[in-house]
């Protein structure tokens, strides 16, 4: 009697289900609303808070307010929502957005982890990401897809510029130290494949967890490999903690510590003293040109800390976002997405960007080295400018893309 | 460079110091988890929570109050303490009536309100706290390298350890605590104040877990996470040692730190989970733990 | 009889409709943490036993689903069958490993055991590590019902869930519930009287591990990613809280509970971010303290207590 009535219950359910599919659909992806929402999702209170964190959130309505507020006519909104670098929780919230709230563009996401997610959720929706702070080229490689643009950075262009950097100064035989996960490994893959190409060697590398609270063992095991270069294939608080540790151990002495991604946050962390002569390849220094030193300055008076190229790529992003809506006549993401891989960018902070077919936005790199404190003469004076990368040399060319989109 | 088995000594020697520091970290605070559950049949899973204050509450007392390394060491385990045995007074007192299952759940929630409040006050990212300048620096022992910071923990722990085991276990006051924690009533009735005791055992419990926040605050990051991240292994090491054995958990403290230690060298990847299958083998196999009586 | 099956109905209507006023990705949340929940709770609840590492069923058949439905290409209805199977073979495994133990014991090792895993977890190759298993397609279900849909995802998932309730109940009231529940009250008497308890404990176990997995595949499907946040122990003490703020050994107090705090974090989180954490260890502390009964169970008691006791037989 009973396997009777779960079976009917059973039956009743899947006959629900397909008939669900008829009514209409009141959460439905794909609206055109009447503001304009841009929504800034990153990590607010952890180990990427400082490069990313609330100033993003600040360099998003700076572009807003620049613009005038309003687009089309329509009012345009900032929202912004701690993702506390968990994939589940950025994807949730991303979907969330897109569905219930009618977000149009989501800006930012460091955490490449938290990247890749909310970009499938994008992709699923169609509306449009901006990627400012993830690093991974998986999300113009093999995770690419229509409606997500890679901003700012990636692994190629950092890894590679600083890479090829340390082997030319000599520093040939290197060892890294790895975040476990997906920026990390890219970062890992990208660099050593630069090193190599230099003429140097990758002896090997120790993975250590996102956010880790002791790095004592993973730099011990960096020590006893003997390479020359300890790369740090990690970032924001992971590399901040790498850098300190090894001081603790006179690792600093004997071999030369290769931040991979640095960021001006991070050296203001550590100081002068502890990261002289270190390498930063960066997409954006304020003290470079007037109008970046402009913008550098603004930001500056909002938040008491210089931008870091997160912010600058946020600031640029949105700006870039909202010339496109205009140009394209509407918010609809497909029309926007097809003006964005068209126009020229061209703002305080990229002087002359474009966004590829693979969602790839490329500009000039810089490569700078840190200051001596003897050299700093003013408060976050940190870099000096060592090269210039052109654009088409910074960023992995587009024939040796593994992007589904591109066609061969 | 010389080397064991294929591996550079200093290599080898480096990381089992380094584990054996985790290795007294985990002994004082599975040391004070276990007389607290000797003497109040309660898990106390905000003891990770109290190390981290412990850690927390040093770099207060350097960033506010200007208190240097040394009066930290006094202080901070002292107001630890404190809280401990207002904790105990006000929350845990209720509970000694039901099962013990309800405190474990109670210091439970406890853990999550006082790691919460620091997070929220002070992020993820990290408190820094210099090395104290007599520690600063590594002395040469010719097979490896020692940082003198981490030669101190490892002698103040031990120090700290031992000390405790023998009030525990050669003192008047250690009698009354085992008698109390083996018959209450009884021990009352000979006119001893038992639920004092138990209040200043909760009391003490925690400030040895301040004590090693406090040892950990110059050698690792101080963060809100940092009780957290430790307090599961902790209880894998009070369950092996035998819950309530004061010798168990120091003995197993340290060796699990040293085997901790050895398994990075040679197969790091294992390093996390190396406790857990220990625990499994032996709950298995000896389930009142290496030293412990059955309950 | 009659008032809980007007109350039941009233839930079944409520939950045949709510898609249409209610975000349903927050509701297929709500019912799976909710299934969760109720199998957490015939552990807990109607034998006894507070395991301490449930997590780690949720976390293994939602990786097993996400696995096979991925990158095996099978169909989500099989991937949800082939993670709860993963499921009950761990349960089985641990439930061997552990019924022995009693108490705070018996959580210690649940509690160890899950932790295990979750590192085997973190270090496996095929979970993805920190990044999860991301991307998993819903697919159609019997070729006919598309998944794609949130609305006809939501009526599977009404339907799992109702299935694994119904399940649960018919456990409870059956003989073999009874002898659960007198091995809550007194397993020495239970032993006394002939019942072999370890083989009762060990089945318990197993089943709860099952519908825990079941929860957990479903989830998978539902958010098409499996992370370890799943296998990790805050989320083991989270179904602690729903299980205990909704009502221990009721059978609609985990629902009630998972339902609430799923409401709480979506409503707090954007407001007060990691603040939630703080809220969420003051309800269990204001639970264990004053309100054991639970959401449903002091209801439970007011309704006694103002309705009168009517010669029911007590449920």
């Amino acid at each position: 009697m009973k396997r009777k009535w779960m079976l009917v219950l059973v039956t009743f359910f899947l006959v629900l289900a397909f008939a669900g599919g008829f009514a209409p659909a009141k959460f439905a992806a794909g609206k055109v609303s009447d503001v304009v929402k841009i929504a800034v999702l990153n990590d607010m209170s952890g180990l990427y808070s400082d490069l990313a964190g609330p100033g993003s959130v600040v360099a998003a309505q700076m572009a807003v307010d620049e613009f005038g507020g309003k687009v089309l006519g329509k009012p345009i909104q900032v929202l912004s929502a701690d993702h506390q670098n968990k994939a589940d929780i950025g994807a949730d919230k991303a979907r969330e957005w897109y569905d219930k709230d009618g977000v149009d563009v989501i800006l930012d996401v460091p955490s490449s982890g938290v990247a890749l997610a909310v970009s499938k959720v994008a992709n699923e929706k169609h509306r449009i990401f901006i990627v400012s702070g993830a690093g991974s080229t998986r999300l113009t490689n093999e995770d690419c897809n229509p409606y997500t643009i890679h901003y700012t950075y990636d692994t190629y262009a950092t890894g590679t510029a600083t890479g090829n950097a340390v082997v030319k100064n000599g520093g040939n035989t290197w060892f890294f130290v790895t975040a476990d996960y997906a920026f990390g490994h890219s970062l890992y893959d990208d660099t050593s494949n630069a090193v190599r190409a230099a003429g140097g060697q990758v002896l090997g590398q120790v993975l250590h967890p996102l956010n880790a609270s002791d790095f004592s063992s993973v730099l011990l095991q960096a020590q006893s490999s003997g390479a020359k270069v300890i790369g740090l294939a990690n970032a924001g608080g992971d590399m901040i903690n790498s850098i300190k540790t090894a001081a603790e151990f006179g690792i600093s002495k004997k071999q030369t510590l290769a931040g991979l991604l640095v960021f001006i946050s991070d050296i203001h962390a550590l100081g002068l003293q502890a990261t002289q002569g270190m390498y930063a390849a960066t997409a954006f220094y304020w003290d470079k040109d007037d109008e970046s030193r402009k913008f550098g300055r603004a930001f500056e008076a909002k938040t008491k800390k210089m931008p870091t190229m997160v912010h600058a790529g946020v600031y640029s992003a949105t700006l870039t976002y909202l010339k496109a809506v205009q140009a394209a006549g509407t918010d609809d993401a497909d029309a926007v997405m097809k003006k964005l891989k068209e126009m020229p960018i061209h703002d305080a902070v990229f002087k002359d960007g474009k966004i590829r077919a693979d969602g790839r936005m490329v500009h000039d790199f810089y490569l700078f080295q840190v200051k001596s404190p003897g050299e700093s003469k003013y408060p976050w004076d940190y870099y000096k400018l060592i090269s210039t990368i052109p654009a088409d040399q910074a960023f992995q060319p587009l024939s040796a893309s593994r992007c589904p989109l591109i066609k061969k | 460079m010389r080397e064991i088995v294929n591996i550079p000594t200093a290599a080898l020697f480096g990381q089992l110091v380094l584990g054996l520091v985790n290795g007294c970290f985990y002994a004082m605070l599975s040391l004070g988890l276990s007389i607290i559950f000797g003497m109040l049949n309660i898990i106390n899973f905000a003891h990770g929570a109290m190390y981290m204050m412990g850690a927390v509450f040093t770099w207060i007392a350097l960033d506010q109050f200007g208190l240097g390394y040394w009066w930290a060491l006094l202080l901070v385990p002292l107001v630890v303490g404190l809280v401990g045995i207002i904790i105990e007074r006000t929350l845990l007192r209720p509970l000694y009536k039901l099962d013990n299952l309800y405190g474990l759940l109670l210091t439970f929630g406890l853990a999550l309100v006082i790691e919460g409040l620091f997070r929220y006050r002070y992020g993820v990212s990290g408190l820094p706290y210099s090395i104290p300048e007599s520690f600063q620096g590594a002395l040469n022992l010719g097979f490896m390298y020692l940082p003198k910071y981490r030669g101190w923990v490892v002698v103040a722990s031990l120090l700290v350890c031992i000390s405790t085991w023998l009030v525990i276990e050669r003192t008047p006051l250690g009698a009354y605590l085992r008698a109390g924690t083996e018959n209450p009533a009884l021990v009352q009735a000979f006119g001893i104040n038992v639920p004092a005791m138990v209040t200043i055992t909760y009391g003490v419990g925690v400030g040895l877990a301040g004590l090693a926040g406090v040892l950990a605050a110059p050698a690792t990051q101080i963060s809100p996470l940092m009780g957290s991240n430790v307090i599961i292994v902790v209880f894998a090491v009070v369950v092996i040692g035998g819950m309530s054995s004061i010798l168990g958990s120091i003995v197993t403290g340290l060796g699990l730190g040293l085997i901790e230690g050895m398994t990075k060298v040679f197969y790091s990847q294992a390093s996390n989970t190396v406790v857990f299958f220990i625990m499994a083998v032996v709950l298995i196999l000896r389930p009142a733990g290496l030293f412990g009586k059955e309950r | 009889m009659k008032p809980r099956w007007i109350g039941e109905g009233a839930l079944l209507v409520l939950g045949l409709v709510a898609p249409f006023f209610v975000y349903p990705i927050f509701l297929m949340k709500a019912l799976c943490l909710a299934l969760f929940a109720c199998a957490f709770n015939l552990l807990l609840g109607y034998t006894g036993l507070l395991s301490f590492g449930h997590a780690a069923f949720l976390g293994a058949a939602g990786y097993v689903t996400a696995y096979a439905v991925k990158v095996m290409g099978v169909g989500p209805g099989l991937g949800i069958l082939a993670g709860t199977l993963a499921a009950l073979a761990l349960g089985f495994i641990f439930g061997n490993l552990v019924i022995r133990r009693q108490g705070i014991y018996f959580a210690m090792i649940t509690l160890a055991l899950a932790q295990l895993m979750y590192f085997l977890f973190l270090e496996a190759k095929f979970t993805g590590g920190e990044d999860g298993i991301q991307g998993i397609p819903r697919g159609r279900l019997l070729w006919i019902i598309n998944l794609q849909d949130d609305r006809q995802m939501y009526y599977v998932v009404l339907a799992i869930f109702i299935f694994g309730f119904l399940l649960i109940r018919r456990t409870i009231h059956s003989p073999f519930g009874q002898v659960l529940k007198a091995i809550r009250e007194n397993e020495a008497r239970a032993l006394s009287l002939g019942y072999d308890v370890n083989k009762y404990k060990t089945l318990a176990f197993i089943l709860s591990a099952g519908l825990a997995g079941l929860a957990g595949a479903t989830k998978a499907i539902v958010f098409s990613f499996v992370t370890l946040t799943d296998a990790d122990w805050h989320t083991s003490g989270e179904v602690v809280l729903m299980t205990l703020l909704g009502g221990m050994g009721t059978v609609f107090g985990p629902i009630a509970g998972a339902f609430s705090i799923v409401t709480l974090q979506n409503q707090l989180a954007d407001k007060v971010g990691s603040f939630v954490t703080v809220i969420m260890g003051a309800i269990f502390i204001v639970c264990v303290l004053v309100f054991r009964r639970g959401i449903v169970g002091e209801l439970s008691a007011l309704y006694d207590r103002v309705v009168g006791d009517r010669g029911r037989i007590p449920s």
